[in-house]
């Protein structure tokens, strides 16, 4: 295969050439389009993703169209089906979650993009780097024997002591439920708000410090009132990307959460998630409504990460933006 | 090589017979700052070496050298902003109406020893957060609206943005940013001003504003300059210091110092031989 | 010094020292799994835990050797289908595609990547479960091969990209075909960081459940060929730990501690291949 010449005399190409050339253009048309069906293969697997979690549900929505959504009964006994009970337990952990990761987290972003010195910043990111590689099976292994018995007996008690006179921590402490899943899922989302926010706070202008730092303002003052705020876009693209992924979650919380298809006002009562409910009850679903109620859920899932991410990789790209000063808090 | 220092109280007076001469010999000139034998290194590295003079109060002191000479650092010890720089350190005495800074609280500093930067950088806020922040951390008692319009006419900008004062500060033009980050520099009262090179970005018509701005300000504080254009020290100074390598070559007052300078590197750099 | 001054500075003072705190939270979480695996889990890796299939439910003894069989022979599966699929289609991103199906491309594969991996099991259920009406190892594989994709994908693509010009220009200066450029030029220079892609997809795969679930399922057996059902490390894991016996509990722990090993020793490996630019020689 005489692909390759090395004649550089003045000539150039001469005769032969077109066959030379022709052959070239065909080894490199051949590679294009395998290349191409390979990343063709990515679209097109992508389209049936959507096709089949459409097709795959087509059961369900003309069953019970929208009341789907508003129905809290999960009952397969009856073929009735609800997914509001997982909508529930999705949005309060992930609320949990959100509240106390995100002030950890920043926190954590500030003090390795603001106060700790490079080398120290940069190994602190490494470990933070692993800890977003633990798999969630591990987190819900410690969530099972570490997390649960910890809060049935210490964390839960206490709660209901000092604020049991709240909705909030009514009820036996059982150590499962929207509580413990949230706490656990917070430790699985910290690692990304913390990366993507101490990217973006390292990206924010020097000048803009030094600013705030001559006009006599503390350390602290230079650091939450103008850093902070002129890396907000970024940080909230964090916190979004981090919703998606405690949206998603599966393993960890189908291990904690008590499996319950409830809505309570109470995080110390077991519920359930969507991505929960499928993990435990896909393979044992009997009947077309049944596992094609499961894979509504499934399809809700999915737009709702759709959203999330996307939301987030355009708050991220406008805050990069901001730094050439076209943007305005 | 021996610079020939000033010492740091006294200052040069020019040859009597001048008005500036009368007039100056008249009034007992103070310091407002005094550097004293300051030596500055950069991890093991000495950028400055053992400067001594005095910045005049109510008068514009330029600091003129090439690139590279130590002027921005000198600059930017006097309110103690080297300390960003992780190995940044500082040997001597900065006095500010006689009380060594270094010794002080540095956030009060900063306070009185206010500072514009070579690039705008204004906040990404309102034009009027961005004057109102000084303000309003440190607590003033004044009502912060007044302090912002008192501060915005100071730096020449009222009437050009007096209507639109909660637009954003980037819609603003280089020179219009300049004269905000100016306005709210002035909005702490700061007794001392310092500006590095605050027109190197700018515009020719811009620059002459800053530069009508800056000999105006003076009789509000005292300001220092560092200033790469030696036709603007000439212009808008009072009295002009020559760094070279990091070694205060000469400090005189200004008309003299380009007119008659004492030390031929001055000469020689004001002539353009190197620069 | 002020009052209000001097209650701004410890304000200052505590805040930071707060932000200290929370790192240090967020990196001794690394550190507690860590250690609770260990101690919990680290008498329990032993031989037999390699080597024995499940004892009977209930029984003590037994290992998880089915389990780290059917886990490597699913991981050779998403490998296969993964890498070559990320590999040519970031060729294909890199070095022939126009702006618009470039976007495409990789919009889908981002898409992709953002799909919750219980949502991946479901389309891998419907796609190889389903019609052949039983679970299968091929079907785990392929649910985890399509996550490795987009992984793979825009990796790669970066690191294509960033190879600098003037080495394309001159191999096709000397009249190498783009082929050919691609294939000992590029590819070789990129090498070290396509390298530390495949292996962050593949300890990222390595540890999910999820798609597991209902596509491979599980097995208490061996499970020759690609068509059965199988056992794999995570899913062991899982079913272990909600299980009510006490041996089964300390095998989870001792499953756990060797995925999270494995897991953590290649993510080490890889991030220290791409900062130390350890490359394996070529000529």
């Amino acid at each position: 295969m005489a692909t390759t010449t090395t004649t550089v005399s003045g000539a150039g190409p001469v005769v032969g050439s077109r066959s030379f050339l022709s052959r070239l253009r065909e080894g490199d048309e051949i590679a294009r389009l395998i290349t191409f069906l390979f990343a063709a293969s990515v679209v097109l697997l992508t389209f049936l993703l959507v096709f089949e979690l459409w097709r795959g549900s087509v059961l369900p929505r003309h069953t019970f169209g929208f009341s789907f959504f508003r129905t809290s009964i999960w009952d397969p006994v009856f073929d009735q089906f609800g997914a509001l009970p997982f909508i529930y337990g999705t949005l309060v952990t992930s609320a949990v979650a959100l509240l106390v990761a995100v002030p950890l987290g920043l926190g954590a972003a500030i003090f390795l993009a603001e106060l700790a010195p490079l080398r120290l910043s940069d190994t602190l990111e490494f470990f933070i780097d692993l800890l977003a590689a633990v798999p969630s099976v591990i987190y819900g292994l410690l969530g099972i024997f570490i997390v649960v018995p910890l809060m049935r007996q210490v964390v839960q008690p206490l709660l209901k002591q000092y604020l049991g006179f709240l909705p909030l921590f009514k009820g036996p402490a059982f150590g499962l439920g929207f509580l413990t899943a949230g706490v656990v899922l917070a430790i699985m989302i910290i690692p990304y708000i913390i990366s993507v926010s101490r990217e973006i706070l390292l990206s924010v202008p020097r000048d803009q410090r030094e600013a705030a730092l001559a006009l006599g303002s503390t350390r602290w003052e230079s650091t939450w009132k103008i850093v902070v705020p002129f890396a907000r876009g970024g940080i909230l693209g964090s916190i979004f990307l981090a919703l998606a992924r405690a949206l998603g979650e599966t393993m960890a919380v189908t291990m904690v959460i008590g499996n319950t298809p409830v809505i309570s006002a109470s995080l110390l009562s077991p519920g359930d998630s969507i991505a929960s409910v499928i993990a435990s009850q896909f393979k044992e679903a009997t009947g077309e409504l049944y596992t094609q109620s499961l894979i509504e859920l499934g399809l809700v899932l999915f737009l709702l990460t759709l959203i999330l991410n996307g939301l987030a990789r355009l708050m991220i790209v406008i805050t990069s933006q901001r730094g050439s000063g076209m943007g305005h808090v | 090589m021996h610079a020939s220092v000033r010492p740091a109280v006294s200052v040069n007076l020019p040859p009597i017979g001048t008005n500036t001469a009368a007039r100056e010999s008249a009034a007992a000139l103070t310091m407002r700052m005094t550097v004293s034998k300051v030596n500055f290194f950069y991890g093991s590295k000495q950028t400055l070496f053992d400067i001594s003079m005095g910045i005049a109060t109510n008068k514009v002191t330029a600091l003129i050298g090439p690139s590279g000479c130590g002027k921005s650092t000198l600059l930017r010890t006097l309110n103690r902003m080297h300390e960003t720089v992780r190995g940044a350190r500082l040997e001597g005495e900065i006095l500010l109406d006689g009380k060594n800074i270094l010794s002080q609280d540095v956030t009060s500093l900063r306070r009185r020893v206010g500072m514009v930067f070579q690039r705008p950088n204004p906040f990404p806020k309102s034009i009027f957060e961005n004057v109102a922040y000084g303000p309003r951390i440190n607590g003033s008692k004044a009502p912060i609206a007044e302090c912002v319009e008192k501060s915005l006419r100071r730096a020449a900008l009222w009437d050009e943005v007096k209507d639109h004062l909660h637009k954003s500060a980037y819609e603003l033009s280089g020179g219009q940013q300049q004269r905000l980050c100016i306005a709210r520099a002035l909005a702490v009262d700061p007794e001392v001003l310092l500006l590095d090179e605050p027109c190197s970005a700018l515009d020719p018509i811009s620059t002459a504003k800053i530069e009508e701005l800056l000999v105006q300000l003076k009789d509000l504080c005292t300001i220092v300059t560092v200033t790469h254009n030696m036709q603007q020290a000439a212009r808008v100074s009072d009295f002009t210091a020559f760094l070279l390598i990091g070694q205060l070559i000469e400090f005189s007052p200004t008309p003299q110092l380009f007119t008659t300078p004492g030390d031929p590197r001055t000469e020689a750099y004001i002539t353009g031989r190197f620069g | 010094m002020s009052a209000r001054l001097r209650w701004r500075k410890f304000v200052s003072a505590f805040m930071l020292s707060m932000t200290g705190v929370c790192a240090a939270v967020a990196v001794s979480a690394l550190f507690l799994i860590l250690s609770y695996l260990v101690y919990h889990g680290g008498t329990s890796v032993s031989w037999t835990f390699f080597t024995r299939l499940p004892a009977p439910v209930g029984e003590a003894g037994g290992g998880m050797s089915n389990a780290i069989v059917g886990s490597a022979k699913l991981l050779l599966l998403a490998t296969l289908i993964g890498v070559p699929i990320g590999f040519f289609g970031a060729i294909y991103l890199a070095e022939f595609s126009g702006s618009t199906t470039a976007f495409v491309v990789r919009y889908a594969a981002d898409l992709l990547n953002g799909v919750p991996s219980i949502v991946i099991g479901i389309f891998a259920y419907t796609l190889a479960v389903l019609p052949f009406k039983h679970f299968s190892t091929l079907a785990g594989g392929f649910a985890l091969g399509v996550m490795m994709i987009p992984i793979t994908l825009r990796s790669t693509e970066e690191f294509l990209r960033s190879v600098p010009n003037p080495l394309r220009e001159g191999a096709m200066a000397l009249g190498a075909s783009k082929w050919k450029t691609i294939a000992t030029v590029i590819v070789p220079s990129a090498y070290r960081g396509i390298l530390t892609a495949v292996l962050l997809a593949f300890a990222r795969v390595a540890g999910e459940t999820a798609p597991l679930l209902f596509t491979a399922l599980g097995n208490r057996f061996w499970s020759p060929g690609w068509n059965q059902p199988t056992a794999s490390l995570p899913v062991a894991i899982y079913n272990y730990a909600i299980s009510p016996y006490e041996d089964w509990h300390r095998q989870a722990w001792a499953g756990g501690l060797v995925l999270l090993g494995l897991i953590l020793v290649i993510n080490i490996v890889a991030r220290g291949i791409l900062a130390r630019g350890i490359s394996v020689s070529r000529t």
